[in-house]
């Protein structure tokens, strides 16, 4: 998708350096202020929080951090330091603690009525798909999901059809809340900055819901939304043992391990590595589906990663019309030949 | 539980999760003259409803849905997977309503209603959003539990685990509230053929955003629709050797 997207991006790009009036709209006084929702966790900025900076960054204009939480301190220092960021807002409050959309959304209305950002970015995670259509409604607009592409101010690209088709679309409200498809926009990068912090606007924290707690699936290997390398494994793994299999060469390309819905219904591993559609979206230098039949659902999470390999012992399998590389084989021979091997 | 529970379920007729969708010549949707059936998130958030009932038989569970005529087929596979009811809120053109159009639709409709309950699916598997149960969650202010895997409802609290990013997390609010549903949640049930035949004698009660006072116009325009780009694939290797001498020097990924 990104493939598709970057000769358009590229050629606005283009554009900016050849025709000045060009620029006029797309980086200075076009009148844009953006307010960006910084995910965060353990004290360090998380999710896809850069990648919706680079978005923000695109439009041009100021863009304002927002950090809520019960000890926000840090990760308004850290996201200080990110290009583009003019001012920190810090609403620190325990009420924030836990991001609940209940009392996160009326502040970011309260952000937004007080300092009249024309956008509101956050990633398309977890957090950004839970707060901000909530933030959306109370403005009475439109929410804009999971971009891939920005191509104006009111105009962006998102997939659509589980990425099987690819949508322009135009925004008539005043302002616009987006999140972001962490892996269609690099992260920013940290640059000398001092934007001003202050003080995030006071806003009703009516306790509407409670965090009782969470379970968190602890891992030594890269996050797989930000991994480089992925390795998953499906049906075709049998069980959760033989995940064992794809631990040991993950090990050794540093690569992180996700799963398809099959191998994640079938109880192999846990939920939170689910790639697709209703899972994670990823798109890393290497991704390698291990016993995965490559179904449109599966597909609709990995097809833009830059390299694909498939090991699959059924040349049918729909994964190798889009593999790069496939291997028609045994993935009990193979992947401990592999590991082997490397 | 003390009192009656009334659940609200929205539905959503979508292409088919098994069609692969194609661009129209036109470039300005997708070909919707394919196979359509309910969206599989709502199937998972009818089931929720359902075996809520059958722990407490007092529940009432009203299904809704809206779009064009043919929602109604939509409707009659909630209740012949044991729905009571169902609202029809009739639009001519469908693919023009957007999720904020249906939250306040649905907002309408739970201001008539009165549920302590609202389960939707976590996104429609066609326009991909994730947004209409937070919405109406905002509209209505009421909590909102959204990706539950798991539903606990008592007497006066729901008690849902949610899918998060790095696992799952626990969150509990007063009813009413809004819950959307994540795949892990249940593992909906065909309809048998003597509940199909019982469906059709079931209640639709049509509405529509006129009586419901709703503006449904659309606050996006979709300028186009475009396939994505193909990837060249297919290309096979013979060995394992082979494919690590691929990677480390043709791909350079290793």
């Amino acid at each position: 998708m990104f493939a598709a997207l970057r000769p358009n991006i590229l050629s606005r790009a283009a554009a900016v350096q050849t025709r000045p009036i060009m620029s006029r709209l797309y980086t200075t006084g076009s009148g844009n202020s953006s307010l960006l929702v910084v995910e965060h966790r353990n004290g360090a900025v998380d999710g896809a929080t850069l990648n919706a900076l680079t978005a923000a960054q695109k439009l041009g204009g100021d863009i304002t951090a927002l950090v809520a939480g019960g000890a926000p301190e840090n990760v308004a220092k850290e996201i200080a330091k990110y290009g583009g960021i003019t001012k920190v807002l810090v609403a620190k409050d325990d009420a924030y603690a836990h991001s609940l959309p209940e009392t996160l959304a009326p502040l970011l209305v309260e952000a937004q009525k007080k300092l009249g950002f024309s956008h509101v970015f956050a990633g398309h995670t977890a957090f950004g798909k839970n707060v901000l259509p909530r933030v959306a409604a109370l403005l009475d607009v439109a929410a804009i999901s999971d971009i891939t592409g920005i191509e104006s101010e009111d105009t962006f690209v998102r997939p659509i059809y589980a990425g099987n088709a690819i949508a322009t679309v135009k925004s008539s409200d005043k302002v616009k809340i987006i999140t972001v498809r962490g892996t269609a926009f690099p992260a920013a990068t940290t640059i000398q900055n001092s934007p001003s912090e202050e003080a995030a606007p006071d806003a009703e924290k009516t306790a509407l819901s409670e965090w009782v707690g969470e379970e968190l699936i602890k891992s030594d290997r890269p996050d797989l939304n930000s991994a480089k390398r992925v390795i998953s494994g499906g049906r075709g793994m049998k069980n959760g043992e033989n995940f064992q299999m794809l631990y040991d060469l993950a090990d050794k390309m540093d690569a992180a391990v996700g799963a398809s819905r099959a191998a994640v219904d079938a109880g192999y591993v846990d939920n939170s590595l689910q790639i697709g559609q209703t899972g994670k979206i990823v798109a890393p230098e290497l991704y390698i589906a291990v016993g995965i039949s490559g179904a449109i659902q599966h597909l609709a999470g990995m097809k833009d990663s830059k390299t694909i390999v498939a090991i699959n012992k059924d040349a049918e399998a729909p994964i190798f019309q889009v593999a790069d590389y496939g291997l028609v084989e045994d993935l009990f021979k193979a992947v401990p030949e592999m590991t082997q091997k490397l | 539980m003390s009192k009656a529970l009334r659940i609200v379920v929205p539905v959503k007729r979508v292409i088919d999760y098994a069609v692969k969708v194609r661009v129209n010549p036109s470039k300005t949707d997708v070909d919707r003259n394919v196979k359509h059936s309910m969206n599989p998130f709502d199937e998972i958030a009818v089931e929720e409803a359902v075996r809520i009932k059958e722990r407490l038989p007092s529940t009432e569970i009203i299904a809704v849905s809206c779009g064009s005529a043919k929602s109604q087929e939509t409707l009659r596979t909630a209740l012949a997977m044991g729905a009571d009811t169902a609202i029809h809120v009739e639009v001519a053109d469908d693919s023009k309503l957007q999720p904020l159009a249906v939250a306040k639709l649905l907002k309408a409709i739970a201001e008539e209603q009165k549920p302590d309950v609202i389960i939707l699916g976590k996104q429609a598997i066609d326009d991909d959003s994730n947004q209409t149960g937070q919405m109406l969650a905002g509209l209505l202010n009421w909590p909102q539990a959204t990706f539950a895997s798991k539903v606990e409802i008592s007497d006066t609290l729901a008690k849902v685990t949610r899918e998060v990013d790095g696992g799952l997390e626990t969150i509990s609010s007063k009813l009413p509230v809004i819950i959307t549903t994540d795949l892990r949640l249940n593992e909906p049930r065909y309809a048998s053929l003597p509940n199909i035949m019982k469906a059709k004698k079931k209640k639709l009660t049509k509405s529509s955003p006129e009586q419901l006072k709703v503006d449904i116009a659309p606050r996006l325009e979709t300028l186009k629709v475009e396939e994505p780009p193909k990837r060249q694939g297919g290309k096979k290797v013979e060995s394992v050797d082979d494919l690590i001498d691929k990677l480390k020097n043709e791909a350079k990924v290793l």
